[in-house]
Protein backbone atom coordinates (compact mmCIF):
# COMPACT_ATOMS: atom_id res chain seq x y z
CA UNK A 1 0.00 0.00 0.00
CA UNK A 2 3.15 2.07 0.92
CA UNK A 3 4.76 2.52 -2.39
CA UNK A 4 1.29 4.12 -3.78
CA UNK A 5 1.06 7.20 -1.40
CA UNK A 6 4.52 7.37 -2.04
CA UNK A 7 4.02 7.36 -5.93
CA UNK A 8 0.95 9.39 -5.18
CA UNK A 9 3.22 12.40 -3.36
CA UNK A 10 5.97 12.16 -5.92
CA UNK A 11 2.98 13.05 -8.48
CA UNK A 12 1.62 15.93 -6.53
CA UNK A 13 5.29 17.12 -5.82
CA UNK A 14 6.69 17.52 -9.58
CA UNK A 15 3.14 18.55 -10.47
CA UNK A 16 3.72 21.42 -7.54
CA UNK A 17 7.27 21.88 -8.63
CA UNK A 18 6.24 22.65 -12.49
CA UNK A 19 3.50 25.07 -11.71
CA UNK A 20 5.41 26.92 -8.94
CA UNK A 21 8.80 26.91 -12.38
CA UNK A 22 5.83 29.01 -14.17
CA UNK A 23 5.00 31.34 -11.42
CA UNK A 24 8.57 32.28 -10.75
CA UNK A 25 8.84 33.07 -14.41
CA UNK A 26 6.67 35.68 -14.20
CA UNK A 27 8.08 37.49 -11.44
CA UNK A 28 11.30 38.75 -13.38
CA UNK A 29 8.17 39.81 -16.00
CA UNK A 30 6.34 41.36 -13.57
CA UNK A 31 9.38 43.51 -11.93
CA UNK A 32 10.85 44.51 -15.16
CA UNK A 33 7.23 45.54 -16.44
CA UNK A 34 6.48 47.23 -12.93
CA UNK A 35 9.93 49.03 -12.80
CA UNK A 36 9.80 50.59 -16.31
CA UNK A 37 6.30 51.65 -16.14
CA UNK A 38 6.11 53.31 -12.53
CA UNK A 39 9.40 54.43 -12.73
CA UNK A 40 9.13 55.44 -16.34
CA UNK A 41 5.87 57.27 -15.86
CA UNK A 42 7.36 58.62 -12.87
CA UNK A 43 9.84 60.80 -14.99
CA UNK A 44 8.56 61.63 -18.65
CA UNK A 45 7.24 65.01 -19.28
CA UNK A 46 6.74 67.15 -22.40
CA UNK A 47 10.41 67.53 -22.21
CA UNK A 48 11.29 64.60 -22.81
CA UNK A 49 9.80 64.52 -26.26
CA UNK A 50 10.98 68.26 -26.92
CA UNK A 51 14.19 68.80 -25.93
CA UNK A 52 18.07 68.07 -26.44
CA UNK A 53 19.58 66.56 -24.01
CA UNK A 54 21.10 69.21 -21.53
CA UNK A 55 24.99 69.38 -21.33
CA UNK A 56 26.60 67.32 -18.24
CA UNK A 57 25.31 68.40 -14.97
CA UNK A 58 22.20 70.60 -15.96
CA UNK A 59 19.36 68.61 -14.65
CA UNK A 60 16.15 68.44 -17.17
CA UNK A 61 16.09 68.05 -20.91
CA UNK A 62 14.67 64.93 -23.35
CA UNK A 63 15.59 62.88 -26.05
CA UNK A 64 13.75 64.31 -29.01
CA UNK A 65 17.15 63.59 -31.14
CA UNK A 66 17.21 59.82 -29.97
CA UNK A 67 13.77 59.15 -30.55
CA UNK A 68 14.05 60.82 -34.04
CA UNK A 69 17.35 59.54 -34.74
CA UNK A 70 15.95 56.08 -34.02
CA UNK A 71 12.81 56.49 -35.96
CA UNK A 72 14.98 57.99 -39.21
CA UNK A 73 17.65 54.08 -38.69
CA UNK A 74 14.48 51.86 -38.65
CA UNK A 75 13.07 53.82 -41.80
CA UNK A 76 16.66 53.42 -43.65
CA UNK A 77 16.81 50.01 -42.52
CA UNK A 78 13.91 49.18 -43.65
CA UNK A 79 14.33 50.53 -47.35
CA UNK A 80 16.97 48.01 -48.51
CA UNK A 81 15.92 45.11 -46.15
CA UNK A 82 12.37 45.02 -46.74
CA UNK A 83 12.71 44.55 -50.65
CA UNK A 84 15.55 42.92 -50.53
CA UNK A 85 14.29 40.05 -47.56
CA UNK A 86 10.98 40.02 -49.68
CA UNK A 87 12.56 39.14 -52.76
CA UNK A 88 14.44 36.74 -50.88
CA UNK A 89 11.57 35.07 -49.92
CA UNK A 90 10.05 34.92 -53.14
CA UNK A 91 13.18 32.71 -54.79
CA UNK A 92 13.07 30.35 -51.86
CA UNK A 93 9.47 29.82 -52.20
CA UNK A 94 9.38 29.47 -55.82
CA UNK A 95 12.85 28.96 -57.45
CA UNK A 96 14.29 27.59 -53.94
CA UNK A 97 13.43 23.68 -53.65
CA UNK A 98 17.23 22.99 -54.49
CA UNK A 99 20.73 23.04 -53.25
CA UNK A 100 21.34 26.44 -54.05
CA UNK A 101 18.06 27.21 -52.07
CA UNK A 102 19.28 25.47 -49.12
CA UNK A 103 22.61 27.12 -48.96
CA UNK A 104 20.51 30.48 -48.96
CA UNK A 105 18.29 29.58 -45.83
CA UNK A 106 21.44 27.95 -44.37
CA UNK A 107 23.14 31.84 -44.98
CA UNK A 108 19.82 33.42 -43.40
CA UNK A 109 19.95 30.93 -40.31
CA UNK A 110 23.55 31.49 -40.14
CA UNK A 111 22.68 35.41 -40.24
CA UNK A 112 20.35 35.44 -37.63
CA UNK A 113 21.62 33.02 -34.85
CA UNK A 114 24.89 34.86 -34.64
CA UNK A 115 25.44 37.69 -32.21
CA UNK A 116 24.29 40.95 -33.64
CA UNK A 117 27.25 42.51 -32.13
CA UNK A 118 29.25 40.79 -34.46
CA UNK A 119 27.10 42.64 -37.10
CA UNK A 120 28.03 45.62 -35.82
CA UNK A 121 32.02 44.85 -36.60
CA UNK A 122 30.48 43.65 -39.77
CA UNK A 123 29.20 46.99 -40.76
CA UNK A 124 32.39 49.19 -39.22
CA UNK A 125 34.64 47.26 -40.89
CA UNK A 126 32.45 47.88 -44.33
CA UNK A 127 31.54 51.56 -43.47
CA UNK A 128 33.04 53.12 -40.96
CA UNK A 129 36.74 52.61 -42.06
CA UNK A 130 36.49 53.47 -45.70
CA UNK A 131 34.46 56.57 -44.74
CA UNK A 132 36.73 57.32 -41.50
CA UNK A 133 33.48 58.34 -39.93
CA UNK A 134 30.79 57.10 -37.51
CA UNK A 135 27.39 57.13 -39.71
CA UNK A 136 23.61 56.57 -39.55
CA UNK A 137 24.34 54.96 -42.76
CA UNK A 138 26.04 52.15 -41.50
CA UNK A 139 23.68 51.49 -38.41
CA UNK A 140 21.24 51.29 -41.25
CA UNK A 141 23.13 49.24 -42.58
CA UNK A 142 23.46 46.55 -39.08
CA UNK A 143 19.89 46.91 -38.47
CA UNK A 144 19.00 45.90 -41.78
CA UNK A 145 20.96 42.65 -41.75
CA UNK A 146 19.18 41.77 -38.45
CA UNK A 147 15.94 42.39 -40.59
CA UNK A 148 16.31 40.50 -43.81
CA UNK A 149 16.29 36.68 -42.57
CA UNK A 150 12.78 37.23 -40.07
CA UNK A 151 11.39 39.48 -43.36
CA UNK A 152 12.91 36.27 -45.56
CA UNK A 153 11.70 33.24 -43.74
CA UNK A 154 8.51 34.79 -43.36
CA UNK A 155 7.97 35.66 -47.07
CA UNK A 156 8.53 32.42 -47.84
CA UNK A 157 6.49 30.34 -45.18
CA UNK A 158 3.57 32.91 -46.27
CA UNK A 159 3.98 32.21 -49.56
CA UNK A 160 4.32 28.47 -49.65
CA UNK A 161 1.13 28.31 -47.20
CA UNK A 162 -1.25 30.41 -49.81
CA UNK A 163 -3.16 27.18 -51.53
CA UNK A 164 -1.43 25.55 -54.98
CA UNK A 165 -4.80 25.81 -56.81
CA UNK A 166 -4.83 29.66 -55.91
CA UNK A 167 -1.30 29.84 -58.12
CA UNK A 168 -2.93 27.53 -60.72
CA UNK A 169 -6.29 29.49 -61.35
CA UNK A 170 -3.81 32.70 -62.17
CA UNK A 171 -1.99 30.81 -64.64
CA UNK A 172 -4.20 28.98 -66.10
CA UNK A 173 -5.54 32.30 -67.06
CA UNK A 174 -2.43 32.61 -68.75
CA UNK A 175 -0.41 35.15 -67.26
CA UNK A 176 3.15 34.70 -66.84
CA UNK A 177 4.58 33.78 -63.74
CA UNK A 178 5.87 37.19 -62.49
CA UNK A 179 2.47 38.52 -62.22
CA UNK A 180 1.09 35.53 -60.94
CA UNK A 181 3.60 35.69 -58.01
CA UNK A 182 3.61 39.07 -57.44
CA UNK A 183 -0.10 40.22 -58.01
CA UNK A 184 -2.38 37.15 -57.07
CA UNK A 185 -0.14 34.82 -54.48
CA UNK A 186 2.22 37.68 -52.64
CA UNK A 187 -0.88 39.45 -52.59
CA UNK A 188 -3.13 36.87 -50.53
CA UNK A 189 0.05 36.06 -48.45
CA UNK A 190 0.19 40.22 -47.82
CA UNK A 191 -1.57 39.95 -44.20
CA UNK A 192 1.55 37.61 -43.21
CA UNK A 193 4.53 39.17 -44.56
CA UNK A 194 3.37 42.56 -42.84
CA UNK A 195 3.33 40.44 -39.88
CA UNK A 196 6.94 39.16 -40.35
CA UNK A 197 7.93 42.82 -40.95
CA UNK A 198 6.72 44.59 -38.13
CA UNK A 199 7.98 41.67 -36.00
CA UNK A 200 11.53 42.25 -37.81
CA UNK A 201 11.35 46.22 -37.24
CA UNK A 202 10.03 45.31 -33.38
CA UNK A 203 13.54 43.76 -33.01
CA UNK A 204 15.73 46.19 -34.06
CA UNK A 205 13.87 49.05 -32.46
CA UNK A 206 15.52 47.49 -29.29
CA UNK A 207 18.63 46.55 -30.91
CA UNK A 208 21.81 48.42 -29.13
CA UNK A 209 25.01 46.05 -29.36
CA UNK A 210 24.93 46.84 -33.09
CA UNK A 211 24.77 50.42 -33.18
CA UNK A 212 27.50 51.29 -30.22
CA UNK A 213 30.18 51.47 -33.18
CA UNK A 214 28.00 52.12 -36.33
CA UNK A 215 25.70 55.10 -35.15
CA UNK A 216 27.85 55.97 -32.06
CA UNK A 217 24.87 58.19 -31.24
CA UNK A 218 25.16 62.24 -31.12
CA UNK A 219 23.70 64.51 -28.49
CA UNK A 220 22.55 66.72 -30.91
CA UNK A 221 20.72 67.01 -34.08
CA UNK A 222 22.33 64.58 -36.41
CA UNK A 223 24.38 67.09 -39.41
CA UNK A 224 23.03 64.64 -41.97
CA UNK A 225 23.18 60.67 -42.79
CA UNK A 226 27.06 60.57 -42.62
CA UNK A 227 27.60 61.43 -39.28
CA UNK A 228 27.29 60.07 -36.16
CA UNK A 229 23.31 59.97 -35.10
CA UNK A 230 21.47 59.60 -31.69
CA UNK A 231 19.59 56.34 -31.48
CA UNK A 232 17.12 55.53 -28.21
CA UNK A 233 18.56 52.22 -27.42
CA UNK A 234 22.04 53.91 -27.55
CA UNK A 235 20.69 57.39 -25.19
CA UNK A 236 19.29 54.68 -22.74
CA UNK A 237 22.59 52.43 -22.38
CA UNK A 238 24.59 55.67 -21.77
CA UNK A 239 23.02 56.90 -19.59
CA UNK A 240 22.20 53.84 -17.21
CA UNK A 241 25.87 53.42 -16.78
CA UNK A 242 26.45 57.23 -15.91
CA UNK A 243 26.63 58.10 -12.25
CA UNK A 244 23.87 61.21 -12.82
CA UNK A 245 20.63 60.68 -11.45
CA UNK A 246 18.66 63.15 -13.40
CA UNK A 247 20.17 60.91 -16.46
CA UNK A 248 19.22 57.24 -14.71
CA UNK A 249 15.57 59.49 -14.53
CA UNK A 250 15.66 59.87 -18.25
CA UNK A 251 16.97 56.52 -18.61
CA UNK A 252 13.99 54.94 -17.38
CA UNK A 253 11.56 57.45 -19.10
CA UNK A 254 13.49 56.44 -22.66
CA UNK A 255 12.77 52.70 -21.80
CA UNK A 256 9.05 53.29 -21.04
CA UNK A 257 8.75 55.06 -24.88
CA UNK A 258 11.10 51.97 -25.82
CA UNK A 259 8.84 49.59 -24.62
CA UNK A 260 5.68 50.59 -25.79
CA UNK A 261 7.70 51.40 -29.62
CA UNK A 262 8.27 47.53 -29.66
CA UNK A 263 5.22 46.05 -28.04
CA UNK A 264 2.99 48.31 -29.77
CA UNK A 265 4.67 46.60 -32.90
CA UNK A 266 4.13 42.97 -32.05
CA UNK A 267 0.37 43.69 -30.63
CA UNK A 268 -0.33 45.28 -34.47
CA UNK A 269 1.28 42.36 -35.97
CA UNK A 270 -0.87 40.27 -34.24
CA UNK A 271 -4.21 42.61 -34.59
CA UNK A 272 -3.86 42.25 -38.55
CA UNK A 273 -3.71 38.52 -38.43
CA UNK A 274 -6.63 37.86 -36.17
CA UNK A 275 -8.59 40.79 -37.66
CA UNK A 276 -8.94 40.09 -41.48
CA UNK A 277 -7.22 36.73 -42.14
CA UNK A 278 -7.01 33.64 -40.69
CA UNK A 279 -3.13 32.82 -41.63
CA UNK A 280 -1.15 31.33 -38.76
CA UNK A 281 1.38 33.77 -37.14
CA UNK A 282 4.78 33.27 -38.03
CA UNK A 283 6.69 31.89 -35.21
CA UNK B 1 8.20 34.68 -76.57
CA UNK B 2 7.45 37.64 -74.00
CA UNK B 3 6.07 35.87 -71.34
CA UNK B 4 9.42 33.41 -71.60
CA UNK B 5 11.39 36.85 -70.79
CA UNK B 6 9.72 38.34 -68.30
CA UNK B 7 9.57 35.01 -66.38
CA UNK B 8 12.92 34.23 -67.27
CA UNK B 9 14.17 37.81 -65.57
CA UNK B 10 12.28 37.26 -62.69
CA UNK B 11 13.91 34.17 -62.28
CA UNK B 12 17.09 35.57 -62.65
CA UNK B 13 16.30 38.87 -60.38
CA UNK B 14 15.12 36.67 -57.29
CA UNK B 15 17.80 34.33 -57.42
CA UNK B 16 20.18 37.38 -57.51
CA UNK B 17 18.77 38.66 -54.59
CA UNK B 18 18.27 35.41 -52.61
CA UNK B 19 21.99 34.54 -53.18
CA UNK B 20 23.00 38.42 -52.45
CA UNK B 21 22.19 37.34 -48.47
CA UNK B 22 24.78 34.55 -49.12
CA UNK B 23 27.22 36.41 -50.35
CA UNK B 24 26.85 39.15 -47.32
CA UNK B 25 27.10 36.18 -44.76
CA UNK B 26 30.65 35.41 -47.09
CA UNK B 27 31.77 39.19 -46.71
CA UNK B 28 31.10 39.00 -43.11
CA UNK B 29 33.38 36.35 -42.60
CA UNK B 30 36.02 37.28 -44.65
CA UNK B 31 36.42 40.99 -43.21
CA UNK B 32 36.35 39.65 -40.14
CA UNK B 33 38.87 37.41 -40.66
CA UNK B 34 41.35 39.92 -42.29
CA UNK B 35 40.62 42.82 -39.43
CA UNK B 36 41.50 39.89 -37.19
CA UNK B 37 44.56 38.49 -39.04
CA UNK B 38 47.15 40.92 -37.63
CA UNK B 39 46.45 39.80 -34.03
CA UNK B 40 46.13 36.34 -35.27
CA UNK B 41 49.70 36.28 -36.97
CA UNK B 42 50.81 38.13 -34.08
CA UNK B 43 50.09 36.19 -31.29
CA UNK B 44 48.98 32.55 -32.96
CA UNK B 45 47.03 30.09 -30.81
CA UNK B 46 48.31 32.18 -27.28
CA UNK B 47 45.77 34.91 -27.78
CA UNK B 48 43.17 31.82 -26.62
CA UNK B 49 45.36 30.72 -23.56
CA UNK B 50 47.14 34.08 -22.11
CA UNK B 51 45.07 35.92 -19.81
CA UNK B 52 47.17 39.24 -20.49
CA UNK B 53 45.25 42.11 -21.87
CA UNK B 54 47.04 45.20 -21.85
CA UNK B 55 46.29 47.92 -24.44
CA UNK B 56 48.64 49.92 -23.44
CA UNK B 57 51.52 47.35 -23.81
CA UNK B 58 49.57 46.01 -26.78
CA UNK B 59 49.85 42.55 -25.74
CA UNK B 60 46.63 40.56 -25.70
CA UNK B 61 45.09 37.37 -24.61
CA UNK B 62 41.32 36.10 -24.50
CA UNK B 63 41.23 33.80 -22.22
CA UNK B 64 39.80 36.07 -19.22
CA UNK B 65 36.71 36.89 -21.85
CA UNK B 66 36.11 32.76 -22.43
CA UNK B 67 36.26 32.43 -19.34
CA UNK B 68 33.52 34.80 -18.15
CA UNK B 69 31.44 33.72 -21.69
CA UNK B 70 31.29 30.40 -20.35
CA UNK B 71 30.81 30.82 -16.72
CA UNK B 72 28.16 33.22 -17.26
CA UNK B 73 26.61 31.17 -19.97
CA UNK B 74 27.18 27.77 -17.97
CA UNK B 75 25.46 29.44 -14.85
CA UNK B 76 22.38 30.91 -17.06
CA UNK B 77 21.88 27.25 -18.49
CA UNK B 78 22.05 26.12 -14.85
CA UNK B 79 18.91 27.70 -14.17
CA UNK B 80 17.20 27.85 -17.07
CA UNK B 81 16.76 24.62 -17.83
CA UNK B 82 15.35 22.69 -14.96
CA UNK B 83 12.93 26.24 -14.56
CA UNK B 84 12.61 25.67 -18.43
CA UNK B 85 11.83 22.29 -18.16
CA UNK B 86 9.27 22.80 -15.16
CA UNK B 87 7.22 25.44 -17.68
CA UNK B 88 6.93 23.53 -20.73
CA UNK B 89 5.82 20.65 -18.79
CA UNK B 90 3.35 22.70 -17.01
CA UNK B 91 2.33 23.86 -19.95
CA UNK B 92 2.44 21.34 -22.52
CA UNK B 93 0.83 18.44 -19.77
CA UNK B 94 -0.51 19.94 -17.00
CA UNK B 95 -2.14 23.85 -16.96
CA UNK B 96 -5.89 23.86 -17.40
CA UNK B 97 -6.79 24.53 -21.29
CA UNK B 98 -7.83 28.41 -20.45
CA UNK B 99 -4.59 28.84 -18.75
CA UNK B 100 -2.07 28.17 -21.61
CA UNK B 101 -2.67 30.92 -23.82
CA UNK B 102 -2.25 33.79 -21.49
CA UNK B 103 0.31 31.84 -19.70
CA UNK B 104 2.17 30.87 -22.52
CA UNK B 105 2.23 34.90 -23.84
CA UNK B 106 2.98 36.16 -20.87
CA UNK B 107 6.07 34.38 -20.83
CA UNK B 108 6.94 34.96 -24.62
CA UNK B 109 6.52 38.51 -23.43
CA UNK B 110 9.86 38.11 -21.66
CA UNK B 111 11.90 37.55 -25.04
CA UNK B 112 10.74 40.41 -26.73
CA UNK B 113 12.00 43.04 -23.79
CA UNK B 114 14.65 45.06 -25.50
CA UNK B 115 18.01 43.68 -23.82
CA UNK B 116 18.66 47.33 -23.08
CA UNK B 117 16.40 47.57 -20.68
CA UNK B 118 16.79 44.21 -18.79
CA UNK B 119 20.44 45.71 -18.51
CA UNK B 120 18.71 49.08 -17.01
CA UNK B 121 16.56 46.84 -14.68
CA UNK B 122 19.77 44.38 -13.81
CA UNK B 123 22.19 47.84 -12.70
CA UNK B 124 19.05 49.26 -10.70
CA UNK B 125 17.05 46.43 -8.99
CA UNK B 126 18.83 43.05 -9.11
CA UNK B 127 21.92 44.05 -8.94
CA UNK B 128 21.12 46.01 -5.23
CA UNK B 129 18.68 43.09 -4.32
CA UNK B 130 21.74 40.47 -4.98
CA UNK B 131 24.04 42.44 -3.01
CA UNK B 132 21.53 43.28 0.14
CA UNK B 133 20.12 40.08 0.37
CA UNK B 134 21.09 37.15 -1.92
CA UNK B 135 25.23 37.43 -1.70
CA UNK B 136 25.25 37.74 1.92
CA UNK B 137 22.98 34.77 2.41
CA UNK B 138 24.97 32.44 -0.16
CA UNK B 139 27.95 33.57 2.01
CA UNK B 140 26.69 32.63 5.39
CA UNK B 141 25.35 29.32 4.17
CA UNK B 142 27.56 28.53 1.10
CA UNK B 143 30.64 30.51 2.19
CA UNK B 144 32.92 27.65 2.11
CA UNK B 145 33.07 27.16 -1.63
CA UNK B 146 35.47 29.36 -3.27
CA UNK B 147 32.20 30.57 -5.29
CA UNK B 148 30.90 32.28 -3.11
CA UNK B 149 33.24 34.55 -1.32
CA UNK B 150 34.56 37.43 -1.68
CA UNK B 151 33.45 41.52 -1.83
CA UNK B 152 29.93 42.15 -2.52
CA UNK B 153 29.64 44.44 -5.39
CA UNK B 154 26.29 43.68 -6.71
CA UNK B 155 27.20 43.80 -10.34
CA UNK B 156 29.43 40.47 -11.25
CA UNK B 157 29.00 36.97 -13.01
CA UNK B 158 26.42 35.92 -10.61
CA UNK B 159 24.22 38.56 -12.01
CA UNK B 160 24.80 38.07 -15.40
CA UNK B 161 24.12 34.64 -15.46
CA UNK B 162 21.21 35.01 -13.36
CA UNK B 163 19.53 37.90 -16.26
CA UNK B 164 21.02 35.98 -18.98
CA UNK B 165 18.65 33.27 -17.16
CA UNK B 166 15.68 34.79 -17.45
CA UNK B 167 16.39 36.07 -21.39
CA UNK B 168 16.51 32.63 -22.42
CA UNK B 169 13.78 30.87 -20.38
CA UNK B 170 11.66 31.86 -23.31
CA UNK B 171 13.37 30.16 -25.84
CA UNK B 172 14.29 26.62 -24.27
CA UNK B 173 10.89 26.75 -22.68
CA UNK B 174 9.36 27.13 -25.87
CA UNK B 175 11.27 24.92 -28.13
CA UNK B 176 10.32 22.53 -25.00
CA UNK B 177 6.79 22.55 -25.09
CA UNK B 178 6.36 21.88 -28.93
CA UNK B 179 8.39 18.94 -28.89
CA UNK B 180 6.94 17.94 -25.89
CA UNK B 181 3.08 18.63 -28.08
CA UNK B 182 4.77 16.32 -31.22
CA UNK B 183 5.04 13.06 -28.80
CA UNK B 184 2.17 10.65 -29.71
CA UNK B 185 -0.25 10.85 -27.57
CA UNK B 186 -0.40 6.69 -28.14
CA UNK B 187 2.56 7.14 -25.91
CA UNK B 188 0.61 8.76 -22.87
CA UNK B 189 -1.67 6.63 -23.41
CA UNK B 190 0.13 3.23 -22.97
CA UNK B 191 1.69 4.65 -19.78
CA UNK B 192 -1.11 5.75 -18.52
CA UNK B 193 -2.73 2.52 -19.32
CA UNK B 194 -0.14 0.26 -17.14
CA UNK B 195 -1.20 2.62 -14.28
CA UNK B 196 1.26 5.41 -14.46
CA UNK B 197 0.18 8.36 -12.23
CA UNK B 198 0.33 11.83 -14.35
CA UNK B 199 4.07 12.69 -13.50
CA UNK B 200 4.79 8.81 -14.27
CA UNK B 201 3.49 9.45 -17.53
CA UNK B 202 5.18 12.80 -18.11
CA UNK B 203 8.74 11.21 -16.86
CA UNK B 204 8.71 7.98 -19.06
CA UNK B 205 6.35 8.66 -22.21
CA UNK B 206 6.99 12.46 -22.62
CA UNK B 207 10.52 13.56 -21.37
CA UNK B 208 11.91 10.28 -22.06
CA UNK B 209 10.55 10.93 -26.00
CA UNK B 210 11.13 13.87 -26.51
CA UNK B 211 15.40 13.62 -25.20
CA UNK B 212 16.63 14.92 -27.99
CA UNK B 213 14.67 17.59 -28.95
CA UNK B 214 15.37 19.26 -25.12
CA UNK B 215 18.96 18.45 -25.69
CA UNK B 216 17.89 21.02 -28.66
CA UNK B 217 16.40 23.58 -27.28
CA UNK B 218 19.29 23.60 -24.33
CA UNK B 219 21.81 24.30 -26.90
CA UNK B 220 19.66 26.84 -28.82
CA UNK B 221 19.66 28.81 -25.69
CA UNK B 222 23.37 27.73 -25.11
CA UNK B 223 23.58 29.91 -28.17
CA UNK B 224 21.78 32.94 -27.20
CA UNK B 225 23.47 33.01 -24.15
CA UNK B 226 26.90 33.17 -25.62
CA UNK B 227 26.36 35.63 -27.82
CA UNK B 228 23.68 38.30 -25.66
CA UNK B 229 25.97 41.66 -25.84
CA UNK B 230 23.59 44.45 -23.59
CA UNK B 231 22.29 43.20 -20.72
CA UNK B 232 25.39 41.51 -19.20
CA UNK B 233 27.78 44.59 -20.28
CA UNK B 234 25.75 46.22 -17.91
CA UNK B 235 25.54 44.35 -14.66
CA UNK B 236 29.21 42.09 -15.56
CA UNK B 237 31.44 45.07 -13.87
CA UNK B 238 33.88 45.04 -16.87
CA UNK B 239 37.00 43.59 -15.37
CA UNK B 240 39.36 41.18 -17.17
CA UNK B 241 40.05 38.61 -14.66
CA UNK B 242 39.99 35.10 -13.85
CA UNK B 243 38.54 34.46 -10.51
CA UNK B 244 36.69 31.71 -9.25
CA UNK B 245 33.97 33.80 -7.10
CA UNK B 246 30.56 34.17 -9.08
CA UNK B 247 30.77 37.90 -7.00
CA UNK B 248 33.98 38.95 -8.99
CA UNK B 249 32.95 41.27 -11.45
CA UNK B 250 34.07 39.94 -14.85
CA UNK B 251 34.35 40.09 -18.09
CA UNK B 252 32.76 38.43 -21.69
CA UNK B 253 33.66 37.86 -25.28
CA UNK B 254 30.92 40.49 -26.32
CA UNK B 255 30.88 42.54 -23.46
CA UNK B 256 34.72 43.37 -24.17
CA UNK B 257 34.14 44.52 -27.60
CA UNK B 258 30.97 46.15 -26.95
CA UNK B 259 32.64 48.21 -24.53
CA UNK B 260 36.12 48.41 -25.97
CA UNK B 261 35.71 48.59 -29.71
CA UNK B 262 34.94 52.34 -30.58
CA UNK B 263 37.99 53.13 -28.33
CA UNK B 264 40.30 50.53 -29.69
CA UNK B 265 43.29 53.50 -31.13
CA UNK B 266 45.97 51.52 -32.82
CA UNK B 267 45.45 48.40 -35.55
CA UNK B 268 46.62 45.60 -33.73
CA UNK B 269 43.94 46.70 -31.08
CA UNK B 270 41.37 46.89 -33.22
CA UNK B 271 42.74 43.07 -35.00
CA UNK B 272 42.41 41.35 -31.51
CA UNK B 273 38.70 42.67 -30.73
CA UNK B 274 37.86 41.49 -33.98
CA UNK B 275 39.50 38.62 -33.47
CA UNK B 276 37.20 38.33 -29.91
CA UNK B 277 34.59 38.66 -32.52
CA UNK B 278 35.45 35.78 -34.58
CA UNK B 279 36.07 33.24 -32.06
CA UNK B 280 32.53 34.06 -30.92
CA UNK B 281 31.50 33.86 -34.38
CA UNK B 282 32.18 30.55 -35.04
CA UNK B 283 31.60 28.81 -31.54
CA UNK B 284 27.80 30.26 -31.78
CA UNK B 285 27.40 29.02 -35.52
CA UNK B 286 28.55 25.68 -34.28
CA UNK B 287 26.02 25.58 -31.74
CA UNK B 288 23.11 26.94 -33.68
CA UNK B 289 24.05 23.94 -36.51
CA UNK B 290 24.15 21.54 -33.39
CA UNK B 291 21.19 22.45 -32.25
CA UNK B 292 19.17 22.53 -35.61
CA UNK B 293 20.09 19.41 -36.59
CA UNK B 294 18.83 17.91 -33.20
CA UNK B 295 15.72 19.86 -33.56
CA UNK B 296 15.26 18.80 -37.13
CA UNK B 297 15.71 15.02 -36.36
CA UNK B 298 13.25 15.30 -34.18
CA UNK B 299 10.69 16.78 -36.37
CA UNK B 300 11.59 14.34 -38.94
CA UNK B 301 10.32 11.55 -36.58
CA UNK B 302 7.30 12.80 -36.09
CA UNK B 303 6.99 12.86 -39.96
CA UNK B 304 8.35 9.28 -40.45
CA UNK B 305 5.37 8.41 -37.78
CA UNK B 306 2.86 10.18 -39.21
CA UNK B 307 3.04 8.20 -42.40
CA UNK B 308 3.36 5.12 -40.70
Amino acid sequence: MNIYKTRKAINKLMCTIALLCAILTLVPLISIFGYVIFKGISSINIDFFMHLPKPVGEVGGGMSNAIIGSLILIGLSCLWAIPLGIAGGIYLAEFGNNKLGTTVRFAADVLNGIPSILIGIFAYTLFVLPMKSFSAVSGAFALGIIMIPTVMRTTEEMLLMVPRTIREAALALGINQFRATVSIVLKTALPGILTGILLAIARIAGETAPLLFTALGNRFWHQNLTQPIAALPLQIFAYAISPFDDWHRQAWAGALVLIVIVFLMSFISRFIIRLRYKFPTPR
Amino acid sequence: MKIRFIDTWFKRATTFLGLSVVALTLLLVYTMSRTAGLAMHKFGWNFLFTSTWDPVKEIFGALPFLYGTIVTSLLALLIAVPVSLGIAVYLAELAPHYIRQPLSFLIELLAAIPSVIYGLWGIFVLAPFLRVSVQPFLTKYFGFLPLFQGQFYGVGMLTAGIILSIMIIPTISSVCREVFLVVPFTQREAAAALGATPWEVIRVAVLGYSRTGILGAVILGLGRALGETMAVTMVIGNRPEISASLFAPAYTMASVIANEFAEATSNLYLSALVEVGLVLFFVTLIINVIARLLIWKVSSKVKGQIRE
